[in-house]
């Protein structure tokens, strides 16, 4: 039953519609629930955003919102002009600046007594002293590489014997107009790492259709990416924000196209496949950063019940046709190499060389690894870097996996530069 | 062909304009046809209560560059305001609430106009209505004065304006759309594999010739030509050989489709130096898609049967064309052809070669239907564009709100909220036994209980319901629901309200660009196990 008393903390007139909530019992909260506490225990607390984009700034109205004081917010990104139709914190005269410092200093402006400390920096430069001091992480990103790091982290920092050493991550994406809210609880419920076959990456065209036998403007347009730019050289290096440069690109895959009688090659497009352009709105991102935000005021006040544990951590969204949830438990996986214990199955040819293998780890949903060094049980196959030792494994290269006497059932471990403290654990089945 | 036209053009030298690269990433969704509609766009907000679900909405309005916006709101803002609605600040304090809203919602969007009322107190809501330029959508919040209602649903009638009725509490939020009558949608944007349609089982003559020249000599071959033959060459040229030893019956139950699946995969070659062909994999993996004779959609055959209800709708281009479509479904056992070509092994000239033939009948069928257009009354100065969208969009062509009529959903609009209640109910009593979800129908009951009240107390929430539900207070569901609205005693989360907002945003934007579907009707939001449910009621 809904008791008449309320808990406020500070600005009682202010908070008062929050506060019949957050600090009172509905018919959904828990016995261990303690409303008395509520408030003063969330303006303490210290909250981590990632990403002041689309989703980050809505994230850091939402969080000002929603009663929490001391916010961090992390991203390495300048304001576009092509941000504005939903980064609601930018204005046009904000243009070229860092987005995580103009969005801060607009929240905290806006929403008085909230403080936010702005990071214009990668989350890769922060190490775990930095995300030691958060009580909770609230991730809205574009990038799938910066998701799998920083799960990667938290589920790294968590130690048994120390409560604080977990923090809750709740992570949302868009694209048009769906999008996904999900909570993971590092170690205990299933991490991005286990998920992330549900996001797996587009098949690349292959090589031979772009050089010799291309059908569409796509193809046109990766020719003239891949192979036109690097013969050709018209720029020192590919910026793809700068539109000189696009254009080029436009140009050779233009005339291609008319080689082949491919219709179809616009700027958009080529700007849309050479910088893989996934389309936004403010509306996508309201839904999903609130979503996001709304589990993030049930963790910190247990006012009712929040996704993540025991059952349901994970909702899709879709807006297309009709308004569409799923809400569902995605299960945490044993073989997950970041938050299991057990090495995954890897199916593989014995007879392929090792540098099919390395190219493999790139395309495989449940890998995604870009640039993978290998180590077998006993030796090291291939290293990466530094060059030396790249010079020295090379050979093993174009070796069969046979040959480098890799045996069925044989663990192996794989690291990437992305990834720089976990190693992924393999274990080999042979196709017969 | 307007792509080979614009491909004999020398390129464009210069980049989008500075507005497209600001729409850049909408653009992308709804295309410049949807951006102008939003442009021309001009809604109305009337606001009440704690007043932030309606703004949440309308700042994902103003940022896409809605053409113009007025909100209607009588309430003074005071210190609870600023807790929940971003759009005020310190300043506001004491001064009319839409005035401050309206102003810092326009510096998100220089392009956007926007007005506030009332400004004197003695400007009424019906004053505002009687003045103004036709909203294209009217949005209200709740807790709404009762007598609002009546105002909203004439000027709805009168002009044929959809209403968008908002309300957002605690947890808990649900909105309602009332179109003034069926609404068709053509540019659906269904997934894309959805809309191919290859016409493999019964090819027309330029294909069906096409495709058997191609395969004539198919094991003569040299390995090269034979891993390069398009996938529908493939299935045509099977399909022929199947049915030569299945007394020319296509294969049609599932059983047939497997056996012919393994006739496909082992015509494939395997002695080359891959192993396989990958033509030969894409045509297996299509056996199961490709192989269906063509049957109407139940969307489009619901289309089909409808009659318009008013002469204003019956001379609507929509339903000229789709009475044109009709017709040529009768006459030819098919729809018009999309005419794309899903991407396939193919060498280029082959490939081009082929997509010409699938664009060349489709632009033929365009031609046939717009000729039945031009012969029905009002239909020779429909668009032939529009005529191009519908035929290529045909399969997918949805009808919302189909009962239409607004005298008819007034009469039915208890009996069919009783009907649906009821109905989802029982349902859970099954839910309960296999661990489903339960229907979210009783916050939608809770929170009307409170849509002219400021707020209420459980006993009183549950007395309202009891007018649909009588044994509500014994359902615990309804019980818990009403404690929920309860507890917010009216008053809003931010993050339902935003979450809320940009989920009505996605609808307006979808009514206003006629892209996408829309929910037909209403939504409902649980914020304590955060998912939805959509029913119409
Ligand atoms: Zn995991």
């Amino acid at each position: 039953m809904a008791s008449a008393q309320v808990y406020p903390a500070s600005e009682p007139a202010r908070w008062k519609y929050l506060d019949r909530i957050r600090t009172r019992r509905g018919p959904y909260t828990t016995e261990a629930y303690d409303p008395s506490m509520v408030a003063e225990a969330m303006e303490n607390m210290m909250i981590l955003v990632i990403g002041a984009g689309g989703l980050g700034c809505e994230i850091l109205k939402n969080l000002a919102l929603s009663g929490f004081k001391n916010i961090h917010v992390i991203d390495m990104d300048t304001i576009d002009i092509s941000n504005l139709n939903r980064q609601f914190l930018f204005r046009q005269a904000d243009v070229g600046s860092f987005k995580a410092e103009v969005a801060a200093k607009f929240v905290e402006k806006r929403v008085k007594g909230v403080k936010i400390t702005p990071h214009n920096c990668k989350i890769q430069d922060k190490d775990e002293d930095f995300y030691m001091k958060f009580q909770l992480v609230v991730c809205g990103l574009d990038s799938i590489e910066a998701r799998r790091w920083i799960n990667a982290t938290l589920v790294n920092m968590v130690d048994e014997e120390v409560e604080d050493s977990y923090k809750p991550l709740i992570d949302g994406g868009t694209e048009g107009f769906k999008g996904q809210a999900r909570v993971i609880f590092p170690t205990i419920t299933s991490c991005i790492e286990c998920q992330l076959d549900m996001h797996a990456p587009r098949p690349a065209v292959p090589l031979c259709t772009l050089a010799s036998i291309p059908r569409q403007p796509e193809h046109c347009i990766e020719w003239a990416h891949v192979i036109a730019w690097d013969k050709e050289k018209p720029f020192p290096k590919l910026d793809k924000d700068d539109s000189e440069h696009i254009t080029w690109l436009y140009q050779k895959a233009l005339i291609r196209a008319r080689e082949f009688n491919i219709p179809g090659v616009t700027y958009s497009l080529t700007q849309g496949v050479v910088k893989n352009i996934i389309p936004a709105i403010a509306a996508t991102n309201s839904v999903i950063a609130a979503a996001c935000c709304n589990e993030a005021l049930k963790i910190a006040s247990s006012c009712a019940p929040s996704l993540g544990y025991p059952d349901n951590n994970y909702m899709m969204y879709s807006g297309n046709d009709s308004i569409y949830t799923y809400t569902f438990k995605h299960e945490k996986k044993d073989d997950c190499p970041v938050c299991g214990n057990l090495a995954r199955e890897l199916v593989v040819d014995p007879e392929w060389t090792l540098c099919e293998l390395v190219e493999s780890f790139a395309a495989r949903p449940e890998a995604q690894l870009k640039k993978p060094s290998i180590r077998a049980e006993s030796k090291t196959l291939y290293m990466q870097s530094p060059a030396s030792l790249e010079e020295q494994t090379r050979p093993n290269l174009k070796k069969t996996l046979r040959e480098l006497g890799l045996a069925e059932g044989e663990e192996i471990g794989v690291t990437d530069p992305a990834f720089a403290t976990v190693s992924f654990k393999f274990k080999l089945k042979f196709k017969q | 062909m307007t792509e080979i036209v614009a491909s004999q053009m020398p390129p464009i030298l210069h980049g989008p304009s500075e507005k497209e690269r600001k729409y850049d990433r909408q653009l992308r969704l709804w295309a410049a046809s949807g951006q102008a509609a939003l442009e021309s766009a001009n809604i109305l907000l009337v606001n009440s209560g704690a007043g932030t679900v309606g703004v949440e909405t309308l700042k994902n309005l103003v940022l896409p560059g809605i053409g113009r916006f007025a909100i209607y709101d009588d309430r003074v803002v005071d210190e609870a305001d600023l807790g929940v609605n971003f759009f005020l600040d310190e300043d506001s304090l004491g001064k009319p609430r839409s005035q401050c809203v309206t102003e810092l919602l326009l510096e998100l969007n220089p392009e956007v106009q926007g007005d506030w009322y009332p400004k004197e107190d003695d400007a009424t809501l019906e004053s505002l209505l009687a003045a103004s330029p036709m909203f294209t959508v009217i949005m209200y919040t709740n807790p709404v004065r009762a007598e609002y209602i009546h105002l909203f649903e004439s000027y709805s009638r009168q002009h044929k304006t959809p209403l968008v009725a908002i309300h957002s509490a605690g947890f808990y939020s649900s909105f309602q759309l009332h179109l003034p009558g069926a609404f068709p949608i053509v540019d659906t944007h269904p997934d894309e594999t959805a809309t191919t349609d290859l016409r493999v089982l019964s090819p027309w003559s330029e294909l069906g010739e096409f495709a058997r020249n191609m395969a004539i000599d198919i094991d003569k071959l040299d390995d090269h030509e034979h891993g390069h033959l398009p996938y529908v060459v493939l299935l045509i040229h099977f399909i022929d050989q199947w049915k030569r030893s299945h007394r020319n019956e296509y294969p049609s139950t599932y059983k047939d489709k497997l056996e012919f699946r393994r006739l496909v995969q082992t015509a494939a070659r395997t002695g080359n130096p891959e192993g396989g062909e990958e033509n030969f994999d894409e045509a297996a993996a299509a056996v199961l898609k490709a192989l269906v004779p063509p049957s109407l959609p139940s969307g489009l055959k619901e289309i089909f049967d409808y009659q318009p209800k008013d002469p204003d709708e019956e001379s609507s281009g929509f339903w000229i064309i789709a009475s044109a479509v009709k017709d040529f479904y009768t006459e030819n056992g098919c729809l018009p052809l999309p005419g794309n070509l899903p991407d396939m092994k193919a060498k280029s000239y082959v490939y081009i070669q082929l997509q010409n033939i699938y664009k060349r009948k489709a632009r033929e069928d365009v031609a046939q239907v717009l000729g039945r257009v031009r012969a029905i009354p009002a239909g020779e100065h429909i668009d032939p564009a529009e005529v191009e969208l519908f035929c290529k969009n045909a399969a997918h062509v949805k009808l919302i709100n189909a009962t239409g009529g607004k005298a008819e959903v007034d009469t039915s609009l208890a009996g069919r909220l009783k009907k649906v209640v009821d109905q989802e109910l029982a349902n859970d009593e099954f839910a309960k036994e296999a661990m489903m979800p339960l229907s979210l129908v009783p916050i939608y009951l809770a929170l009307q209980a409170t849509a002219h009240v400021a707020s209420a107390s459980a006993q009183e929430i549950i007395a309202e319901v009891a007018k649909v539900v009588p044994d509500a207070a014994q359902n615990e569901s309804i019980a818990s629901a009403a404690q929920e609205v309860a507890r917010a005693e009216g008053g809003e989360l931010h993050n339902v309200a935003a979450l809320t907002g940009g989920m009505v945003a996605q609808e307006m934007i979808k009514i206003i660009t006629k892209q996408y579907i829309p929910i037909d009707n209403t939504c409902i939001f649980d914020g304590i196990n955060s998912r939805c449910q959509v029913l119409r009621l």
